[in-house]
């Protein structure tokens, strides 16, 4: 394998796991806000946070493009205020694999969240632990499987990325050089032998992955 | 113990709860058919349910006042709960289980309520590295139990503490309730649909209807000595099983 496959495949990886860390916090704070919670703007939110599943990964990216570049709201202000440069670095595949996975997280997490017994939670409120500790101690352990299996979810939607990516992005050699922009370019090029390589590697990391899931959720006593 | 529960107001999705009380008894059982609002009441008192309206206060101590807007989170109350499936960390082991509280082993462990103590009277002592999952229906109900005791509780509350064991297994938990209510002197208030567990261990009891208070006194006075399983007469009517 060339050294620019190991390159390719390492941004790519390693991209991943940035994003899907990212977005764990903020994903698991709300499936649990999302879960247990009633409050107001709860239904604009959910409708929200599900809208990158449903609309072209391209016309999010169009819309992230929009925010985060130079003239754009966010943008401009990152760049006045914090010389934050995100657009068409590797910042911005992070941020279009984050946008795009944060939904599975969510809605896997959620789902694990709100089956987990709600009096085995009270239960633990009256022997003297507050929100905080509950949470910890029995609310995340006992919905881990879920959780896990929506990280795993979230990281294998951020190795595969393409449409938000490439309009964020783009496709710059050396910089923003995924897997899925990489293949996609290749082919464009007509070389087809390289692109067979870097799908074989991606098929090997999704199956690393899946497996990697698999064998972590057997572990966990039912 | 002094738990005085006054006007009383939580609606319900079919009825409303109403209840002005006070309780004084070391055992305090609440009767009534399914739905008639016991459950709801115990989570009014420990903290897991605001009701829409009164006061419930715990010797002298205000822990819901919707008027004077207090409402003493569960964690502040030290009301020890024990719902009807025991609600047991099945991600924990038995001894994680028992020793969840911080109060089981720190300075606040309340003499009398020592983790060998508790666990020696519930005979739970074996089961201590054991799963949840591998724990029978009546040992699970022992090891919440004393988890709820070794969070050193001012006032316990049962939640039909027998009514998922069959009768056998009823017959070997009573006596570990009888020990629970003399030996640790802790308060409790029990739910049941169940006149002869009300008789075999309360001092009093409140029968609830459609969640209202509609009789009160001692259990030997309330219910009948019938020559039909009481069980039957609680199934029905109350009211069969009531004296008049």
């Amino acid at each position: 394998m060339s050294s620019a496959a190991w390159q390719i495949t390492w941004f790519t990886a390693w991209v991943a796991v940035v994003s899907t860390l990212c977005i764990l916090p903020p994903g698991l704070a709300l499936a649990w806000l999302l879960a247990r919670r009633d409050w107001p703007g709860k239904s604009v939110v959910e409708t929200l946070v599900a809208l990158p599943l449903v609309i072209p990964p391209v016309a999010t990216g169009l819309l992230l493009l929009k925010l985060l570049g130079r003239r754009g709201v966010i943008g401009h202000w990152l760049e006045t205020s914090l010389g934050l440069e995100i657009v068409f670095t590797w910042k911005a595949v992070v941020v279009a694999t984050a946008v795009m996975s944060f939904p599975l997280l969510v809605r896997t997490a959620r789902v694990a969240f709100e089956s987990v017994n709600p009096r085995v939670e009270h239960v633990a409120r009256t022997l003297g632990a507050g929100p905080w500790r509950v949470f910890w101690t029995i609310t995340l352990p006992l919905a881990r499987p879920g959780v896990i299996a929506g990280a795993v979810l979230a990281f294998a939607r951020a190795l595969g990325e393409f449409g938000a990516t490439v309009m964020l992005a783009g496709f710059i050699p050396g910089k923003t050089e995924t897997l899925s922009l990489s293949i996609y370019h290749l082919v464009q090029l007509g070389r087809d032998s390289e692109a067979l390589v870097l799908l074989a590697i991606a098929v090997a990391l999704a199956f690393g992955a899946v497996w990697f899931s698999e064998r972590l959720l057997r572990r966990i006593p039912a | 113990m002094n738990l005085e529960i006054s006007g009383l107001w939580l609606p319900l999705a079919t009825f409303e709860l109403e209840l002005d009380a006070r309780l004084t008894a070391r055992m305090t059982g609440l009767f009534g058919a399914s739905g008639a609002g016991k459950t709801s009441l115990l989570e009014a008192i420990a903290g897991l349910r605001r009701p829409a309206e009164g006061r419930i206060a715990l010797d002298g101590e205000a822990l819901t006042d919707v008027a004077a807007d207090i409402f003493r989170a569960p964690e502040q109350r030290g009301i020890g709960y024990v719902p009807q499936d025991g609600a047991l960390f099945t991600h924990l082991s038995v001894h994680e289980n028992l020793c969840y509280s911080q109060r089981a082993s720190g300075p606040g462990a309340r003499p009398g309520l020592g983790y060998d103590h508790v666990v020696e009277i519930l005979n739970i002592g074996p089961l201590a590295v054991r799963r949840i999952g591998s724990l029978s229906g009546g040992e699970k109900q022992r090891v919440a139990f004393g988890r709820a005791l070794l969070a050193a509780p001012r006032l316990l509350l049962l939640d039909e503490p027998l009514t998922n064991l069959d009768a056998g297994l009823k017959d070997q938990i009573l006596p570990y309730l009888k020990k629970i209510r003399d030996e640790f002197q802790i308060p409790t208030l029990m739910v049941s649909h169940d006149a002869d567990e009300m008789v075999a261990l309360c001092d009093e009891v409140l029968v609830l209807d459609s969640g209202r208070c509609v009789r009160r006194g001692p259990p030997a006075e309330l219910f009948t000595t019938s020559p039909r399983p009481h069980h039957v007469l609680a199934k029905n009517n109350y009211d069969l099983g009531v004296r008049n």
